[in-house]
């Protein structure tokens, strides 16, 4: 997933804040908008490929919690014209434990997606419409883990104003791609380095459905911030999905090979 | 026939590889147990059957992985052992996997007891062909038993490309003579009869070829050597036993798979050639599935499903009803914290309504228990057809696995 939303769209520091300096007078809200998904998608170019292990803790507005543990790993594309490959393999809950989730996303098309079952070691190719269901139950959507490229939405600068110790770019996006959940997104993006300090999500009828918190940001191979921890509330059934992440891996020379829909078979 | 959208997903582990990353070196124990208690809802047809209601069952299926070499190698053993209380050809054991597999670059080579799954279709596995069918766990024919095999395997940009050589045939398993779902006669399981002079030590070979292209998944298959579907021929044993001894002849079959996957569609085609029972038949299985996601705004996802199946074998070959029928059925995907699903189907013979219906529910207590229920019913069966022995068979399964 190029960006990968909020697991990888994380961003270089070195570029000054200047980027607006010249033309932010007479820039329009749409280009300003633009502009800021631009720069942050380019400070994550050349992260080459990415693996992290990862706790999800899915919490019901009555108490109840279950937890999934799984691992990610992502390619970015060599071709710009194309987006990031990225497989999910379940730990646990161990009755699901080796499931495989593959996707190739594109910007020109749908995505494609595989899944891959270990007990009858069957792979299937899943419809990509999918986007706007519930991932495994928790309250992330498959569009909000999956492919962003900056194509893929337009783009509104709406203010800028303190988030946390940040001062940020609060900016409004659409999807532009089919069947998605949402009619808009507000994200604050920090305006050092480019870092999501949180995203609202609006449901189709335009009401606030959720917000997503991202926290403990770490940076690596000094240019590359991750977050650690992703919060995703739903503010209209009160449930929670926390994703919890272990140190990322870069560049370990992941293969294209490896997210080939031939590959799930070797989970196991 | 199908199962729910994660499948029964029977294998617990701790840790997974799939490339040169996050890969864990070492053992890793894994795997299940079960109690699957069956009821039969009529008394048995046969006066052979002296049982009725509950049947209790029990199955236990531990997983044993090691990996080394930074997990370019990994051995896996899953034996599996079932207890029935009521027919003793179920209750048994076998080896699912028992292999070495080795990950080098595009290659990857599996030796010892495997299985392995092609296709596409819901209703019926055409194509897939490599493993024998152990017909006394479900006669949905998707349980299998393990397959000794040599597997060679190349991905590439353009295709993967597999080759299989199969020694040591298995046959297909078959439920006791006093048992439940057998059929009119019994079946005589120990004196197999083959068409080939070697008989299962005959060595069978196996090609497979599978693309990913834009929408597209394509497959193609090769099969030569002994047939895994045996013919049920009448012959007395002794006298006053007429049984039905399974023959299994040398067959030739070419495969090919097909989906196409668009928005909320999968359409799904798999079809067959097949030579070496009776006269050379053609047979197809073809059509769609649908999804509708988050349903009136909540989580769960309803998909539909419809196939149309049809096959030109004559009478020369083993039997199916699977000769010119209709599936329909419905997948209900809650999404929910316990990962519930139901699903709901039914293959029904166009000519003379002939009907199996089957509703699947699953869902998950705590991390470790999963309560599944399945119910499998008869309807319109024919006195004289293939079903007929299963006209009081209808049953409940219930459940209740354990992951460890």
């Amino acid at each position: 997933m190029k960006n990968g939303k909020y697991l990888c769209a994380l961003f270089l520091a070195w570029v000054p804040v200047s980027v607006f300096a010249q033309s932010d007078e007479s820039m329009t809200p749409e280009a300003k908008g633009l502009v800021i998904a631009q720069e942050a998608s380019r400070r994550n170019e050349g992260y080459g490929d990415t693996a992290v292990d990862l706790t999800m803790e899915l919490s019901s507005a009555d108490g109840r919690s279950r937890e999934r543990i799984l691992s990610w790993q992502i390619r970015e594309s060599n071709d710009p014209q194309d987006g990031d490959k990225s497989l999910t393999v379940f730990h646990e809950p161990r009755d699901i434990a080796g499931t495989g989730f593959l996707s190739h996303t594109h910007i020109s098309r749908e995505d494609d997606q595989w899944l891959y079952l270990p007990s009858l070691k069957r792979v299937k190719r899943i419809a990509s419409a999918n986007i706007s269901s519930a991932f495994v139950g928790s309250e992330f959507a498959y569009e909000d883990l999956l492919s962003d490229e900056v194509e893929k939405f337009s783009y509104r600068w709406l203010k800028d104003e303190p988030c946390g110790e940040w001062v940020c770019f609060v900016v409004e996006r659409i999807p532009e791609y089919e069947n998605s959940g949402y009619s808009r997104e507000i994200v604050w993006i920090d305006q050092t380095d480019y870092r999501i300090y949180k995203t609202e999500f609006y449901d189709l009828k335009g009401a606030l459905k959720k917000v997503l918190y991202v926290e403990n940001y770490q940076k690596y191979l000094d240019k590359f911030w991750r977050a650690h921890v992703l919060r995703m509330e739903n503010v209209q059934t009160g449930k929670t999905t926390t994703l919890t992440f272990k140190p990322y891996v870069f560049q370990s020379g992941l293969t294209e090979q490896a997210f080939s829909p031939a590959a799930l078979r070797r989970i196991r | 026939m199908l199962r729910g959208s994660a499948g029964r997903a029977y294998y617990g582990a701790v840790f997974v590889l799939i490339a040169r990353q996050s890969m864990a070196e070492g053992l890793e124990w894994a795997g299940y147990g079960a109690f699957e208690p069956r009821t039969f809802f009529e008394s048995a047809q046969y006066e052979q059957h002296p049982h009725r209601g509950v049947s209790p069952s029990a199955v236990v299926a531990p997983e044993l992985r090691y990996e080394w070499a930074e997990g370019s190698d990994r051995i896996t053993v899953i034996p599996f052992y079932r207890y029935d209380a009521n027919d003793e050809n179920r209750t048994h054991w076998d080896l699912r996997e028992a292999n070495w597999q080795h990950f080098n670059g595009p290659w990857t080579w599996l030796v010892g007891v495997g299985k392995v799954f092609w296709g596409v279709a819901e209703s019926r596995h055409l194509v897939d062909i490599v493993n024998q069918t152990d017909l006394v766990e479900d006669i949905d024919l998707e349980e299998k038993l393990g397959q000794p095999m040599i597997h060679l395997e190349h991905w590439s940009e353009i295709g993967t490309l597999g080759v299989f050589l199969l020694p040591g045939f298995r046959e297909r398993t078959f439920p006791a003579n006093d048992a439940r779902l057998r059929g009119p006669l019994p079946i005589a399981n120990h004196d197999a009869v083959y068409d080939s002079g070697v008989g299962d030590k005959r060595v069978d070979f196996a090609l497979r070829w599978t693309r990913a292209v834009d929408s597209w998944d394509i497959g193609l298959s090769g099969f030569y050597g002994n047939g895994r579907e045996p013919r049920l021929v009448p012959q007395l044993i002794a006298p006053g036993s007429l049984f039905l001894v399974p023959h299994y002849d040398v067959i030739s079959q070419l495969g090919l798979d097909v989906q196409y996957t668009q928005e909320a569609w999968l359409w799904k085609l798999e079809m067959i050639g097949r030579s070496g029972q009776g006269e050379e038949f053609g047979a197809f299985v073809g059509g769609f599935e649908y999804t509708f996601y988050s349903v009136q705004n909540t989580n769960t996802d309803i998909g539909v499903l419809a196939e149309y199946l049809y096959d030109a074998r004559d009478d020369a070959a083993p039997p199916t009803t699977l000769d010119d029928d209709v599936f329909v059925g419905a997948r209900f995907t809650l999404n929910d914290l316990d990962d519930t699903n139901i699903l709901v189907g039914a293959n029904i013979d166009v000519n003379n309504r002939e009907a199996i219906s089957i509703v699947e529910a699953q869902r998950r207590f705590g991390e470790r228990w999963t309560l599944s229920a399945e119910l499998r019913l008869f309807s319109n069966v024919s006195e004289s057809g293939l079903l007929a022995g299963f006209r009081k068979d209808g049953y409940l399964s219930l459940d209740a696995a354990w992951y460890f």
